[in-house]
């Protein structure tokens, strides 16, 4: 990952979306979290703004640690039908790495598709690290990091739309 | 048979902004090929160099998982409706 390009993308998201995140990633701790990003995504800008978050429940097994499904698709395509009739979009997931860097793996990479915000949350002994956000090249090579603006909560200046 | 393909929002953009696809085809599989045969930018998102589909891509034909009908070889029929959905994994440290 070239650290020294100033990131070209960005994904915004409230104080309180990004703490809920953070606090799941810690919940879960020793274990991975995962999470869903609804909300739009101006192509032009690539300027991704988050609307709602969807926390997947741990779906873990003991036996099972590897390759593991933390979202099903059964609950993807149901996320993806009720963003539809909201007019907006899976914009992205989220995962925590506990005792990692929050930098995506290959295995990420693997599953990652382009234009989708990948946010990482790195969790060290129980305490958030930091938290970095990716997108996928459209040849896969590697992921770019993209901004990660927050802002105070937009909840109150939500009521039209 | 005319299958309709629904094509995820980030995947759009290789389909010159289709939200939806019609494919002629007769199994899942041959729908799937026909639609990164007309769209040839959509084939490494969706297909692993072997020529298979990626592990975390999963067909929806009608609402059902191929994976429990006969995966790729799932017969499809006029007016079928496939739509693709991926799956998110862990695995931090492979
Ligand atoms: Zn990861």
């Amino acid at each position: 990952m070239d650290e020294t390009t100033p990131p070209s993308h960005s994904i915004s998201l409230t104080r309180e979306q990004l703490d809920a995140i953070r606090d799941h990633a810690t919940r879960t701790y020793p274990e991975e979290c995962c999470g869903i990003l609804i909300g739009q995504l101006d192509w032009a800008a690539s300027a991704a703004v988050v609307h709602r978050l969807i926390a997947a429940s741990n779906t873990r097994e003991d036996s099972a640690r590897h390759n593991r499904y933390l979202i099903e698709p059964e609950t993807i395509l149901a996320a993806q039908r009720d963003a539809d009739r909201e007019g907006r979009a899976i914009i992205g997931y989220y995962h925590s790495h506990p005792d990692h860097p929050s930098e995506p793996s290959d295995f990420d990479r693997e599953y990652a598709w382009p234009d989708l915000s990948y946010l990482i949350v790195s969790v060290r002994g129980g305490e958030v690290a930091d938290q970095r956000s990716w997108r996928l090249r459209d040849d896969r090579s590697a992921f770019d990091q993209e901004a990660i603006h927050t802002s105070p909560s937009r909840s109150q200046r939500e009521v039209v739309s | 048979m005319s299958v309709q393909i629904q094509i995820p929002t980030p995947l759009r953009r290789f389909t010159g902004e289709q939200a939806e696809v019609v494919v002629e085809a007769s199994t899942v599989g041959e729908a799937m090929k026909a639609l990164v045969t007309d769209h040839q930018q959509l084939e490494p998102h969706l297909f692993s160099p072997e020529g298979t589909l990626r592990t975390f891509v999963n067909v929806f034909l009608n609402d059902e998982d191929v994976r429990y009908l006969e995966r790729e070889a799932t017969a499809v029929e006029d007016g079928d409706t496939l739509a693709i959905i991926p799956s998110i994994a862990g695995g931090v440290g492979q």
